[in-house]
Parts: structure tokens; sequence; C-alpha cells
């Protein structure tokens, strides 16, 4: 199991190296070099070589590569050009909010979505299971940002249920350990922050939440309908084992697979779709860093950030592998 | 099982074409599909609106003659003169929404596309030379993929700047790497079948044997990705415009940044943020509908 | 003699399928097992063997499925009884070995966990127990080093000892009745005779009543000691096995019997009965085997025969029977 976790990090490397690669010859494939596209409309010859001199672009390709490459491998992106910090301490400040929303999205999507794909898999061809794929087509195909202010609307304007925007009440104060709030809540064993940070991770965990939803549901529909008609399901049934036993030990955990592959690649996802749902909830996280570096053409945030979200995505996904291993032993053996 | 697919089975064996029989067995599931009916019929009112914008349009989209009847705390609704109410900058909505479609519609269909054509450029290559050829262009598919597609698409998006061909590009780039994994895969599994074998045994070359045979077998799983990415195209394409990455010029009616420019107005004009949305929604509806439907005429063991 | 164990009274199945028809997958079957017995059922695929066993247990899909008739197991009615009395019964008084142990056990539970799931389920016992009284089982249907084989999963053993796994879980918890549904076609022909054996044995051994479903009248041959012939939902011959192997009277009874190789050469060739088993009419129409029947005349259209004691003991439905004591094998 180590070998195998151990060979699949090594894959990484390799990834990783070309994507640097990508990135910096990105930068620089800009019309009129970085420094004209920073600057806009504002570019004067002056400010641009200021600029290029700052940033290294004035020298030989070569020696700007090796550069990068030194300080790409200590995870040194430089300052942002906007915020005049420090690229990766900000990633990581602000990376505990965009996993606090991505977690609160996923136990949505999760608790709800597989519930929902089981109990249409055990009624197939019924109206709740009719209801529950036409549900699940429709939730693919709503915008996130588009549900996002629907769900600001009538919960949060309307009935003036749950908080509009934010991650905690801006009167409340609360010491920060990790920067994930439920948990420095815990920490201050602070009831009220509790209950603050939750209440504003509903809105945005919904929204954020239901695309994965609506696919964690259909897989679950389509795995459990196929595991349902296999072999060991009737010989368990003909051991007496109860229903309900029948369905835990052997259906859903036979119908995890694909289930979990799913999970995986869309917590992955979920990282590029906090961009959306941070910039509808002033969430202040990574995503809505990102959102605002593009439009200000923030380089080294840019290349910061998907970089820091290749390798969260990367390491997500075989963290996938190794759970397949160990439901399908299977794979374990071999 | 039944009568009617037995009859099936004996028509399609007395087909000469069996490939065009499959296509048409495709076609007649795909039209008894209620699903496909749907989508099909929304796809077909939405490129209708898309393409005759300028005539059903009641006004000039980027017309602000009403601007007048515009406060910072009321914003007119639907009216009998504005079916669908007036914007935040005293504009016509309905107007905006019409020539919304037809940027979503240039939008989708171009950088779908672009992907797809690149994409299925770089897997048939990689496909029919093989070797270090294919290894290359596979490890840097890897490496695309290893980027979630909408970060991908906004990193492009931050190089070109604002305007609607930075979307197009931009939506179009995450395409790329899914359909040349999907045209090479789908290649290599043709390559093992027997015709092909047989093909080359006596004596076809290789290469007409690719462009033949190989190619259209593998459009049917292309067909299918296709249209579940044009919703995907159109929905991150609203996306980047919601963020503010579409065109320069403000006047332009883009279905996203129509939604990004009422968020402050929520309050006062919840109907400003509902029309795009809604519109954006039944759109993307419409072209996941169809291309369900598709991949399980294409497919029916899918059928679930 | 004693009460039988099992009765089945006029069993139908009938599933409905697309298009408002319906499919009488068994269409009158009765037959009795006592204590201790093994009887054969008997037929080609889509005879409504299988579905006759799953409906013993209760384990047919609940819709698009009417079944009537009586399935009395030690006078419980098991017909319409609720899933959850179904529960008691099944594993803990009436067991079932499925064909193909590759896809009848779990993949990804241990052999251990499959086997003490149902020990603990019916026998009350905890953890330990059930694990000491499984690594027993094992034992018993011949798996050598029982305890370590409970770590194992269903793809570290062969298909022989899978489907021995098999029978050591439906031997669980003692039950009255097994019915093995065609236990040996997925194995190789060296493995078969292992596990028929074992069967056999273990049967012995506890007085258990055994059903043995199959379309392979060598196993037959080998374990039962009376048969039921079924062709297209019905039985159409039961007997002692050794009245129906010496004097079949049906001739799909003579059909399936001709075509089986004998390993002592009395035969000159096998003759494949015509024609396949979907050539069929319905039995209102007259005799379903008729369209393959080498005797068939007019006698056997119209209305369906009836299924009568043949005087040498045994049932036979058929308007035209082959004469007393003609053999199959006639030296052609």
């Amino acid at each position: 199991m180590i070998r195998f976790v151990v060979r699949r990090l090594l894959l990484l490397i390799p990834i990783l190296f070309g994507l640097s690669i990508l990135l910096f010859i990105w930068v620089r494939a800009l019309p009129g070099g970085p420094a004209t596209a920073l600057l806009g409309e504002r570019a004067t010859p002056e400010r641009i070589a200021q600029i290029n001199k700052a940033y290294g672009f004035d020298r030989p390709m070569i020696t700007q590569y090796l550069t990068y490459m030194k300080r790409v491998v200590r995870f040194d992106f430089g300052q942002s050009i906007t915020l005049r910090k420090d690229v990766t301490a900000e990633l990581v400040r602000r990376f505990p909010a965009t996993i606090e929303l991505s977690m609160a999205a996923m136990l949505f999507a999760v608790g709800v979505g597989i519930p929902l794909g089981f109990m249409a898999a055990k009624r197939e061809r019924t109206w709740f299971d009719y209801g529950a794929v036409t549900a699940s087509l429709i939730g693919v195909s709503i915008p996130v940002f588009f549900l996002g202010q629907i769900l600001k609307w009538v919960f949060a304007l309307k009935l003036n249920w749950l908080p509009t925007i934010g991650r905690l009440a801006p009167t409340r104060e609360l010491v920060h350990h990790t920067n994930f709030n439920v948990l420095d809540s815990l920490l201050a064993l602070d009831g009220g922050a509790l209950w603050d940070s939750i209440e504003h991770l509903i809105l945005p965990g919904i929204a954020l939440g239901t695309i994965p939803l609506a696919i964690i549901a259909r897989i679950t529909r389509a795995s459990v309908l196929e595991v349902l008609n296999d072999d060991y399901v009737r010989t368990a049934r003909a051991k007496g084992l109860r229903t309900s036993t029948v369905n835990r030990v052997h259906v859903l955990r036979n119908s995890m697979l694909p289930i979990v592959t799913v999970i995986g690649l869309q917590t992955g996802l979920l990282l590029s779709g906090a961009v959306l749902t941070e910039t509808v909830f002033a969430w202040g996280g990574m995503g809505q860093l990102i959102a605002g570096a593009v439009l200000d053409k923030d380089y080294p945030v840019i290349q910061g950030g998907v970089m820091f979200l290749a390798i969260v995505f990367v390491l997500v996904n075989l963290v996938v592998d190794v759970l397949y291993a160990f439901i399908d032993p299977r794979i374990r053996v071999s | 099982m039944s009568v009617l697919t037995r009859r099936q089975r004996a028509e399609q064996l007395n087909d000469p074409d069996v490939a065009n029989s499959l296509t048409r067995e495709a076609w007649r599931r795909i039209r008894q599909n209620p699903l496909a009916i749907v989508g099909g019929t929304i796809i077909v009112f939405f490129v209708l609106i898309a393409v005759f914008a300028p005539m059903l349009a009641p006004f000039n989209p980027r017309s602000n003659a009403w601007f007048d009847q515009i406060r910072p705390t009321s914003i007119p609704g639907p009216s009998r003169d504005h079916w669908f109410g007036l914007d935040e900058g005293g504009r016509d909505e309905l107007s905006r929404l019409i020539f919304g479609a037809r940027a979503s519609l240039m939008i989708g269909v171009l950088s779908l596309g672009i992907g797809a054509v690149a994409g299925a450029f770089f897997g048939l290559v990689a496909g029919a030379f093989g070797g270090w050829v294919d290894s290359l262009i596979m490890r840097l598919t890897d490496i695309l993929l290893a980027v979630p597609s909408l970060l991908l698409a906004l990193s492009v998006a931050a190089v070109i700047g604002q305007s609607q061909t930075a979307i197009v590009v931009a939506v179009a780039v995450p395409n790329v790497p899914l359909f040349a994994r999907m045209l090479r895969s789908s290649m290599l599994g043709e390559r093992q079948k027997d015709y092909v074998t047989s093909a080359t045994s006596v004596g076809v070359r290789r290469r007409s044997l690719v462009m033949r045979h190989v190619v259209p077998n593998s459009l049917a799983p292309m067909l299918v990705q296709a249209s579940l990415a044009l919703s995907t195209a159109i929905i991150d394409a609203a996306a980047l415009s919601f963020l503010g990455l579409g065109s320069a010029d403000p006047g332009v009616p883009e279905w996203g940044r129509m939604l990004a420019n009422t968020t402050r107005l929520l309050n006062v004009a919840p109907h400003l943020a509902l029309f795009p949305g809604v519109a954006i929604l039944i759109t993307a509806l419409g072209f996941n509908l169809f291309g369900e439907a598709v991949r399980e005429a294409l497919d029916p063991k899918l059928r679930r | 003699m004693s009460e039988p164990l099992l009765v089945v009274d006029d069993l139908h199945v009938t599933f409905q399928i697309r298009g408002g028809r319906a499919l009488r997958a068994v269409d009158g079957v009765s037959f009795a097992v006592r204590a201790g017995e093994t009887v054969g059922i008997v037929g080609e695929s889509g005879s409504g063997k299988s579905v006759t066993a799953l409906a013993i247990l209760g384990l047919l899909p609940s819709r698009g499925v009417t079944t009537s008739g009586s399935i009395l197991l030690n006078g419980q009615q098991l017909l319409g009884a609720s899933e959850h009395d179904m529960q008691d019964v099944r594993g803990r008084r009436a067991a079932m070995v499925f064909q193909d142990p590759m896809t009848s056990l779990n993949p990804v539970l241990t052999v251990g966990r499959q086997l003490t799931e149902t020990i603990t389920r019916h026998l009350g016992v905890k953890r330990e127990a059930a694990r000491d009284r499984a690594a027993e089982l094992l034992d018993r249907v011949g798996i050598p080093e029982p305890r370590q084989r409970l770590k194992n999963y269903p793809h570290q053993l062969s298909g022989g000892m899978r489907q021995r796994v098999m029978i050591a879980i439906a031997l669980a918890s003692d039950p009255a009745l097994i019915i093995a549904d065609e236990p040996t076609t997925a194995l190789d022909v060296t493995i078969q005779a292992q596990v028929l054996e074992l069967l056999r044995e273990v049967v012995r051994e506890s007085n258990t009543a055994l059903v043995m479903i199959t379309h392979d009248l060598g196993v037959i041959a080998g374990i039962c000691e009376s048969v039921n012939v079924m062709y297209s939902g019905r039985i159409v011959e039961s007997n002692e096995r050794h009245h129906l192997f010496a004097s079949p009277r049906h001739h799909y009874t003579r059909g399936l019997l001709a075509s089986v190789p004998r390993l002592d050469g009395a035969q000159g060739r096998l003759v494949p009965i015509p024609g396949s088993p979907s050539d069929v009419i319905a039995w209102s129409d007259g005799c379903a085997f008729a369209p393959r029947c080498p005797a068939a005349s007019d006698a056997c259209r119209g209305q369906a025969p009836e299924l009568v004691i043949s005087p040498e003991g045994g049932t036979l439905r058929c308007v035209q029977p082959a004469p007393l004591g003609m053999p199959v094998w006639s030296g052609r």
C-alpha cells in the first residue's frame, strides 16, 4: 500500500513539472510581453522597463527560467501585484475558507445525493425515480452563480432566515488559530460563533453542492441498479439477512466504487467551482482571490493559485485511488 | 425479448449496410425518447431565437432610452411595453435576453468547435502515429487535465483579456484534452477489432484504413461528448462573463454579465437575476437532455 | 411413511412482460420432498425449474410477478408469507446453493464475514462463537486450513473451493432443506464430481432434504432418488430415478437421455433433441413439446395432456407415451 502511494506521488512530479513550464511560457506569451498586459492603457516605455526590471523579464529566457524554477520548487510565487502580499502566504491563509466551504458542499452533496440515488434505484420506474432523474438533470444544468443568487434572494433577503454574505457576522470576534471558522469556534468553546459559522455555510454550501449532488445521485442510482442485479445480493437474501443488512453490507458497499470515483472528481471540481460561489457570497477564500486576480491580471497570484489547486486536485484523486483499494480487495491484493 | 426486438434484429440482418442501419436504429431510438424531444425542442427554440434575434427583439438591446425610469430603489418590472421589464441601465430586458441567446450560441458553438477540432486533431495524430508522438500528446493532456476546467479557462482568459474571443478560446482549451483522449482511445479500441485486423491482412494501407474506417467509427462517442460539452460550454461561458471576463463593452448583452450586474440589485429587481439565470438553465438543460438521449440511443445498455 | 417436509402444490408463477403480455414461467407444478430425500428437477433453460426454486424461498422479484398455489414447508405456508417471515425461513430452515460461485459470493467481503453473517443472524451467537462455527463448517466441506481461509476473499479461492464455501454457507444453521440450483454447471468437470459427492455426503450425514435443479441428467443419475422432468413450466414426467432411467415414457425425457453421453459406451451415437425450447405452443393449445416431438400426432394438439399416474408408479403427461420397457439406446 505504501509503495502504491509513493509510486503515485512520484507520478505527480512530471505533471507538476510540465504544468510549471506551461505557466512559465504562458505569462511570457502575452501580447507585448507581461508588462504591457499588466499596465494596459497606463503602459509607457519607462513603466514597462521598470516592471521588466522588477520582475526580471529583461534577462535572458534561460536565466529567467532557472530563477523561476528555483522559486517554484520552494513554492514561492513572489509578491501579488495588486495586494502587495506574498502569494503563497495569502493562498495558504485563504485556503481553509475554501476547504471549509467545499467540505460543507460535499457533505450536502453526499448526504443527500447517495440516499436519493439509492432510493431511486430501489424504486426503479416509479414516479419517485422519474422525479429524481429529472431533478438531477436540472441540477447539473443550473449555473452555480445563478443558484447562489436565487438562494440569497429567497432565504436571506426575503425570508431573512440566513445571512447573505461572508463567513461570520461582522460584529462577532473570533480568535483564528486554523482559519477554519467551525474549528476555531470549537477551539474557543464559543457556541454562538459555531452556530454563526454554520449559518453562513448553509447557502453557499447548497449552491456549490448542487451540481455534485446531482451527479452523485445519478451515479449512485446507476451503480445500485447494477449491483441489485448481482448474484451475491440474491445470495445475501437467500441467507435470510434482514433487508437493511442486505442493503447496507452488500448493496451499498459494492456500489461504492464508481461513487467514490465521482466524489473524488467532484471534490477537485468544487475547488474551482468555489471561484464562482465565493464571488456570489463574498466568501473571502482562495476562489475569490483568484477571480479578482484574473480581472486584475495579477499573474503571480494566478500562477500560484493554478499550481496550488492543481496539486490539491491531483492529491484528492490520489486519495480516491487509495480509498478504492480499501473498498475493493481485488485491487488491494494485485 | 418481445416480438418487436426480434423483428428489429431481423431488419438489421437483412440490411446490407450494418453501420448505416445502426445509425438508423439510433435515430429511431432518439425520436422515441421523450428526453430527446424535450431537449431537441429547447435547442431548436434557442437556435431560432439566436439566429433571428434582430427580427424578434422588440427594441435595440443597446438603447438606454428609458434610463430616466431607473431609480436606485426601483427598476420597472414587466409591463405592456417591456414584457420582461427594464435592466439597471434603462435598456429593454427582453431584447437583451434575445441578443444574449445569440452571444451564448455563438460562444458555445465556436468554443466547442475549436476545442473538438483541435482535440480530435491531437487525438488522431496520437492514435495514428503512436510511439513518442503519442506519449508526448498524452502527457500534455495529463497536465491539462490536472487543472480543473473552469480554472484552466479562467487562466487562459486572463492572458487574452476582456473580450468575447477570450471566452471562446478559454472555454475551448479545457475541451482539447477531453476530445484528444476520447478520439485516441476509441481509435485504439477500433484497431483491436476484427475488421481492422482482416483489412490489414489483405493489404489495405494503414493510413487509408484509419481515414476510411477508424475515424467514422469513432464519431459516435464524439457526438455524445459534443452535445454534453455544449451545455458545459454555455454555462462556463456565462460563468466567465459573470466574473467580468466578457466583452469590454458593457452594452454588449451577455447572459452571464446580465446576472453579475444584478448581484447588488437583488432586493430591488430580482427579476433581473431570474430571467438570464433561467435562460442559461433552460438552454443548458436542453443540451443535457439531448446529449443524454443520444448517449442512450448509441448504447442501449446505458438505458437506466 | 412420514409427512413430507416440502409440499409444492399447483404452483403458478406468471411474469408480466412489456406490452401487457404474461409469461407463465411455472404452470401448475406439484411435487413433494421428504426429510433426507434428494429430489431432482431437470429441464432445459427456460423450463421453469429455477423459477420454481426461487419461488420456494420467496426470492422472486415483487413487481411484475404473480404467484398462486401452495408451498408448505413443515406445514407452514410459504407462498404469500411476509418478507419478514421469509427472512426467518431463508438460510435457517431452507437454504440455497447457486450456480456460479464466482458471482454468488460477494467479492469485497471475506469468506469468514459471509459465513459468520448468516450464523449470527440465525443462531444468535456472538462473533467469536460464530467464527468457530464458520471454521468448523469449512472443515466439514473439506477446505484445508479453515482458520486461514476465513480471512481470504473469494477471488483468492479456486472455483471448486468457492462452491464448497457456498455449501458451507447453506449448511450454516442446519437447514432442513437445501435447494441447489445447477451447483456444478459453472465448475470444471473434475471438480463437478467432487462437489456432487460433497453434497451427497452432507445431506446424508444431517438427514437434510435436497432439491437438485439441473439440466444435466448425469448429475441426477449420481445423486437423486426421484426425478421431476419439467418442460415449458410444467412437469411432464416424474418417477423414481431407476424407473425413469430404465424406462422413460415421455419423449422429452427420452430426448434428454439420448443427448447425454454415456461412459459405458452402450449407446450408438448422441441424438440431440431437434429444435429449441423456444419452439413451443401454449399448453392451452396442446402439448408444448409437440413441435419437437418425434411421436407427435394430431392427438397431441387441441388440448393439453393431463398429468396422470402411470402404471409403473410416477406420473406422466403424454397422450402417446413410449411403450414400457423400451430403452433409449436401441443400438442404432
